[in-house]
């Protein structure tokens, strides 16, 4: 999933100077498993918005609505006859969903009430990880599915560097040394030999470093 | 075997010398007279200098620069060359910078994360890793083509080396990955510090078991200690770093004002146990703002005079 974090509401309130109306705006995906951005969040948000507006003498009115998907036009669509409503909204989707949103209205002014951190998963209830940058060109089965890209603060493709000590990594005694890793799948799969195997230089411009990206399946479009 | 490059370094290993090299950090400024001074003082006692590449990720005078001072002054440097501050396109533009005034040594290297450094929000590159650098060098020498297939004009003509650190986790890829960096295009080795002789020996054990010293020279590497709290520091807080308990208590047994002449004399011991060590080519001595002292560690470990190449 993509995994977010809430902005401080002081972050947030100086973009709502001035106005009447503001809609708290979730989506149902990943911010909601992830707990930044869906319904409850939402809740949180609004109620604490009212607060400060309440005590700062100000009426304004704070809507609240959690949608299936920001990321999609057929959900945001919901808010075709609700949005003039309000003069601004402040999303708790991902940076996608924050974006399309401010796509599909392109009036209304769009504010981020996360930070979108990274695509990863759930390591216990509340401990989120990173494990993939999606660099479009996935070199999983030659590292026993362990992601150097996106797990190696230096993402070293042949080998830990000279830091990696009781397996972790030189940056922090928190942060796993992804080649440790590595080499602990490769052992457990009796394919240790195939680390001596160089990995060739990757080729960046399926990633970000290519421009921005887009997929195209001519099969399944309409 | 004969030399590949015009190196002098690898004419004196070629040759069957022990090599010593030593190495100097740039300044935090624009002034490079200290860095002058600091090579000059150990010109007859090394066969080549390593020239820092921003190390610990603090922000300093490039290597290039000081490579280029170093050699207008008729020595021989290594050029170090991390990948985390450059992409393939920087590389290798300043590798043929450095080939054009005629340097002939190159040490490719990962470099330290930059939270170690004065930039830490800084982002960092590594478009390649040190083992594709290393092929990137050899490709450019050996095939006279960039990384992108076109031809060089005047290929640069550089000695390749690489780090290696025998203490690093985990122990049991510590040789694979010597033989990974030797299979990349490595001729010569420069290893972590060490103090912890004895794993030392076990990890060239592993190296001599698979020939790779028949492949690669590999130059054993020393730091002199100043102080009983300079060793403590450098086993608790330096990652990969291995001193053993008996080196700090060793240098916090004698007074303070005498613990830099005890580093000093646990350095020559190593060095003279590590000559012993069969497929130990040579040796990097590195004193960190000490060089003033690599003279006489060099004579009194019994490695001068430095042999003379043509």
């Amino acid at each position: 999933m993509i995994v977010a974090e809430r902005k401080p509401i002081e972050e947030i309130l100086p973009w709502l100077e001035g106005v009447r109306s503001v809609l708290v705006l979730g989506c149902n995906e990943c911010v909601t498993v992830c707990e930044a951005g869906g319904k409850k969040e939402v809740g949180l948000l609004a109620s604490a918005l009212r607060m400060v507006f309440a005590q700062q003498g100000r009426e304004v009115n704070v809507g609240e609505r959690t949608l299936e998907r920001q990321c999609d036009p057929e959900y945001l669509d919901e808010l075709r006859d609700s949005i003039d409503a309000y003069d601004a909204v402040v999303s708790l989707a991902c940076g996608v969903g924050i974006q399309f949103t401010a796509e599909r209205y392109p009036s209304k002014a769009v504010y981020p009430g996360v930070n979108t951190c990274f695509m990863g998963a759930a390591l216990e209830r509340g401990v989120w990880a990173e494990r993939c940058q999606g660099c479009g060109q996935c070199l999983l089965a030659l590292t026993g599915a362990v992601c150097p890209v996106a797990r190696c603060a230096k993402r070293l493709f042949n080998g830990p560097c000279g830091g990696s000590t009781a397996g972790k990594c030189e940056i922090g005694p928190d942060v796993e040394c992804a080649w440790q890793r590595i080499i602990d799948r490769l052992k457990a799969l009796g394919r240790l030999a195939d680390y001596e195997t160089l990995i060739p230089v990757k080729d960046w411009s399926k990633d970000r470093a290519g421009g921005p990206r887009k997929v195209v399946r001519e099969d399944v479009r309409s | 075997m004969n030399a590949k490059t015009p190196s002098r370094l690898e004419k004196i290993l070629r040759a069957g010398h022990l090599a010593v090299t030593s190495e100097c950090g740039p300044p935090r400024g624009s002034d490079i007279g200290h860095l002058a001074a600091k090579a000059e003082a150990i010109r007859r006692h090394v066969d080549a200098i390593n020239v820092t590449d921003n190390q610990t990720s603090v922000c300093r005078l490039c290597s290039l620069a000081a490579c280029i001072r170093l050699k207008l002054m008729g020595l021989e440097p290594v050029l170090q060359m991390v990948v985390r501050d450059r992409n393939r396109i920087a590389l290798q533009s300043d590798i043929l910078g450095a080939a054009s005034f005629d340097i002939h040594n190159i040490l490719c290297l990962s470099g330290d994360h930059q939270r170690f450094g004065d930039h830490a929000q800084g982002q960092n590159v590594f478009d390649l890793d040190s083992m594709q650098l290393l092929q990137t060098v050899r490709r450019m020498r050996d095939e006279g083509r960039f990384l992108g297939g076109d031809p060089i004009e005047r290929p640069p003509a550089m000695f390749v080396g690489a780090a290696a650190n025998p203490f690093a986790d985990p122990f049991e890829i510590r040789v694979p990955r010597l033989a990974k960096k030797i299979a990349a295009g490595a001729e010569f080795i420069q290893t972590q510090c060490i103090y912890n002789v004895e794993r030392f020996e076990r990890w060239m054990q592993g190296v001599r078991d698979r020939g790779l010293h028949e492949k690669a020279f590999i130059l054993a590497g020393v730091t002199p200690l100043k102080s009983a709290g300079m060793a403590r520091y450098m086993k608790n807080k330096v990652p990969g770093m291995d001193v053993p308990e008996e080196v700090v208590k060793r240098m916090a047994g004698v007074p303070k004002d005498r613990q830099a002449e005890e580093g000093i004399a646990i350095c020559i011991e190593t060095l003279q146990r590590l000559k012993e060590v069969p497929g130990v080519a040579g040796f990097h001595i590195m004193a960190i703002e000490w060089e003033e002292r690599v003279p006489e560690i060099v004579e009194r470990a019994g490695l001068a005079p430095r042999p003379a190449v043509a």
